[in-house]
């Protein structure tokens, strides 16, 4: 890069021939422009998110430490109350265990079989935007809808794949009884919707490899599987810990395929299924307690942004040793 | 109609045909601007003032509007307009019961609910812990116009009435008359009928003959049974004195656990739960016998089972049953409360209650619309030509009790139907299932 060698900083500046004519309204502007316009482009979406992100963040934090009375738009403090109801409910403890179990059942699958589908889909196939936009028809296929066609393979008497099963002579799995059957049907309908949508996400991260690399390595004897370990994915690397990172963010908040998967959506009724974004809509608006709800919710908050750091360590971690991201810092240009 | 059960509604969602309606999610189920009337008028009859009303109900009330056979008989809403020509009506139906309740109590509080807001008998116990802000609608003009337990159960502690009765779910029992003739018991509606008159003992009994008979359950899952029998207790979880829960101590809560526990360790419960494909399929296959029957899950069964051979027998476990209905309520903080009140009042009167009756079959709360030539008349093809509107009439006079409903009912009772279910899928037996439910209970408190 030329930036390499520093540029020599404007010729020194406390010279003798320091003149310090006033800049003319039209230089001011100028200079305004350059360093406050981009804060004002920006400005419309921080505004935006200010109202509906950040101030209702502080005011769920405000509520949880209250006994809220939706209705009434009032409440008495409690302090931290209900955050000890919460982490002392055998519910909220079967709901963490159900989210990490469908979100590693959902999250794992899902980014190994994209980066897979996306590979196929980077090779030189026919008609591929076919094959391209196929992949992402699922996503465009309402939750409602998926729940709907999934409860009816997943029914526990006459759903088909029980049916099948019993078919070739095997026993039917309790789809609704059982914890991990429940969690592996869950997690087929998130994989059903996402894989195809990250499939397309790394599929733009690998076309963006120059296909010199690929040469080059192909040059030094590198098979196919080489090649795919050792060129595509460390060059993907930013594009796998951005997928990685929203799908963590996204495999803990599964509401849509918990609540739809019977009719009750409560999660079972040993809490096979509930999630906690389940156990928060539950504590809301089927048991009326939304302060107990807003202290599940800044848990919940805590716990994603505890667990997406950690992910964005190990990532960068486990896929290593690529040059790309460590390339040296860019030297300041000065202007 | 109301469909009731709380969260039936999500079930009937995904299990009816209504898709469509689930998938369109058109949530917007009120509209706050048009309850502020520019003319800012006292209301009341006599006021020539033009005035717009909002009303606000969800699923099939009978109103105004279309079912699959093309548009109602009768459209209230455009009788109204004519008798009062200074009102206009601004009506809007929510696709569901619980999107109507989320919107119902969010903006309870703060204002910009339509100026008659239908409330479901589910959401009733909820609404009553706020019904300061909610219109009291007492008037001797409509004193006894409704049955007694259906008036009882919206007036709060201070007398004050805030609902209007529309519809109700008076039960009676629905079988599968191939079912029942495999059993080699006699299947005429008439012999049902009889056999049926008792106790839930009884009815067990009768489960008890029929499952050895066939090898296959008699009714549906136990949480079904629960909710008729929960029907017939006059407080079954909590104190109508102080709203303390009560339901652990409650003998009568223990004897029915034990009872249905027992259904199930007979095979007396087909153990498939309402609302599931796999309940709607059974319908059809012939996985369970008898269900209790509330006048609105007629178009259920013919929906679900419609080449099956089903009858209504005209009797009900243990006294009378009632499994949903809703109410018209006026939110105090409205613009037009008077009139707002007339036009509930108007609504909810026999004659447009028996013409909502014609319309979509929500049966009347009032006794003098059931007498009507509309409801008496009525007959259902489907189950041999029942007369259905004759039977539900003697159903609805046989419920003598109301459960007094109080804040902490549903949760009770989803803890109670966690339970019973616990057992039925096997993941737990009754002793420990008992004991979680003690530990769910003790917990809310």
């Amino acid at each position: 890069m030329t930036t390499t060698t520093p540029q020599t900083q404007a010729p020194a500046p406390r010279g003798p021939e320091r003149r310090r004519t006033p800049l003319t309204w039209r230089q001011r502007l100028g200079r305004l422009d350059v360093k406050l316009s981009p804060y004002l482009y920006i400005a419309p979406f921080w505004i935006v998110f200010a109202i509906v992100g950040l101030f209702p963040i502080v005011y769920t934090a405000v509520i949880s430490f209250q006994d809220w009375d939706l209705v009434r738009n009032t409440g008495t403090m409690t302090g931290f109350d209900n955050f000890a109801f919460v982490l002392q409910d055998r519910e909220f403890w079967l709901s963490l265990r159900n989210t990490f179990s469908i979100f590693l059942l959902s999250s794992v699958p899902q980014v190994i079989i994209a980066t897979f589908i996306a590979a196929m889909l980077d090779k030189n196939i026919r008609a591929k935007t076919f094959w391209r936009m196929g992949v992402l028809l699922p996503y465009v296929v309402a939750p409602v809808a998926v729940a709907l066609i999934f409860s009816n393979m997943f029914g526990d008497r006459y759903g088909l794949i029980n049916s099948l099963l019993n078919d070739i002579g095997l026993d039917s799995i309790r789809w609704h009884v059982d914890v991990i059957p429940s969690h592996f049907a869950i997690a087929t309908m998130v994989n059903f919707r996402w894989t195809g949508y990250n499939a397309l996400i790394l599929l733009a991260a690998m076309q963006a490899i120059p296909r010199d690399l690929y040469e080059a390595a192909a040059i030094d004897g590198a098979g196919t599987v080489r090649r795919f370990f050792s060129v595509t994915l460390p060059q993907i690397r930013p594009t796998m810990i951005f997928v990685i990172i929203t799908s963590t963010i996204g495999g803990l908040q599964i509401f849509d395929e918990p609540r739809m998967y019977d009719t009750n959506g409560q999660g079972g009724s040993n809490h096979q299924w509930e999630t906690i974004t389940l156990y928060l809509y539950n504590m809301g608006w089927v048991d009326f307690d939304f302060g107990r709800a807003a202290a599940v919710a800044w848990i919940l908050f805590i716990i994603i942004v505890a667990f997406g750091l950690l992910n964005f360590f190990i990532t960068q971690r486990f896929i290593a040793g690529d040059t790309v991201a460590k390339a040296p810092k860019r030297k300041k240009v000065s202007q | 109609m109301s469909f009731s059960r709380r969260k039936t509604t999500l079930g009937f969602a995904a299990g009816a045909a209504t898709l469509a309606i689930a998938l369109a999610g058109c949530s917007d189920s009120s509209d706050p601007e048009a309850s502020g009337s520019p003319a800012g008028t006292d209301g009341g009859s006599g006021s020539e003032e033009q005035i717009t009303l909002t009303l606000a109900t969800f699923n099939q009330f009978g109103y105004s509007g279309e079912s699959e056979g093309g548009d109602y008989a009768y459209d209230l809403i455009a009788e109204y307009e004519e008798l009062h020509p200074n009102v206009d009506i601004v009506y809007n139906v929510a696709d569901t019961s619980n999107t109507a309740r989320e919107n119902f109590f969010t903006k309870l509080g703060p204002g910009g609910l339509a100026d008659v807001e239908a409330i479901e008998v589910d959401w009733l116990p909820e609404a009553m812990q706020y019904s300061d802000l909610l219109a009291d609608l007492t008037s001797s003009d409509v004193d006894g116009r409704w049955l007694q337990w259906k008036t009882d159960a919206a007036t709060d502690k201070d007398g004050r009435l805030i609902g209007y009765g529309t519809d109700i779910g008076p039960e009676a029992i629905c079988y599968n008359v191939d079912a029942i003739d495999a059993a080699g018991m006699d299947s005429s509606p008439e012999a049902m009928a009889a056999a049926l008159d008792g106790d839930w003992d009884n009815f067990m009994e009768l489960g008890k003959q029929y499952t050895d008979a066939t090898g296959k359950g008699f009714f549906e899952e136990t949480p079904a049974i629960l909710q008729a029998m929960i029907g017939q207790l006059e407080a079954p979880y909590e104190s109508p004195d102080d709203d303390s829960i009560i339901a652990l101590d409650n003998a009568d809560v223990k004897a029915m656990y034990d009872t249905l526990t027992q259904a199930t360790a007979d095979g007396i419960s087909a153990g498939l739960q309402q609302w599931g494909d796999d309940w709607a399929a059974g319908m059809a296959n012939g996985d369970f016998a008898v269900m209790p029957c509330p006048s609105w899950m007629l178009g259920v069964i013919n929906g679900n089972a419609p080449d099956g051979n089903w009858a209504i027998a005209d009797a009900f476990p243990g006294g009378g049953g009632n499994w949903g209905g809703s109410y018209l309520t006026v939110p105090a903080s409205g613009a037009n409360v008077e009139a707002a009140t007339e036009f509930a009042a108007w609504l909810t009167a026999p004659e447009q209650q028996a013409k909502a009756f014609a319309n979509v079959g929500a049966f009347p709360s009032q006794p003098e619309a059931s007498e009507s030539e509309d409801v008496q008349s009525a007959t259902n093809e489907f189950f041999g030509g029942a007369e259905t509107g004759k039977i539900f009439t003697t159903r609805a006079a046989a419920v003598t009790v109301a459960p007094y409903k109080g804040p902490h009912y549903f949760q009770v009772n989803d803890a109670m139907v966690n339970a019973l279910r616990r057992v039925e899928e096997g993941t737990m037996s009754a002793d420990e299932s008992w004991a979680q439910f003690q530990s769910d209970v003790e917990a809310l408190g």
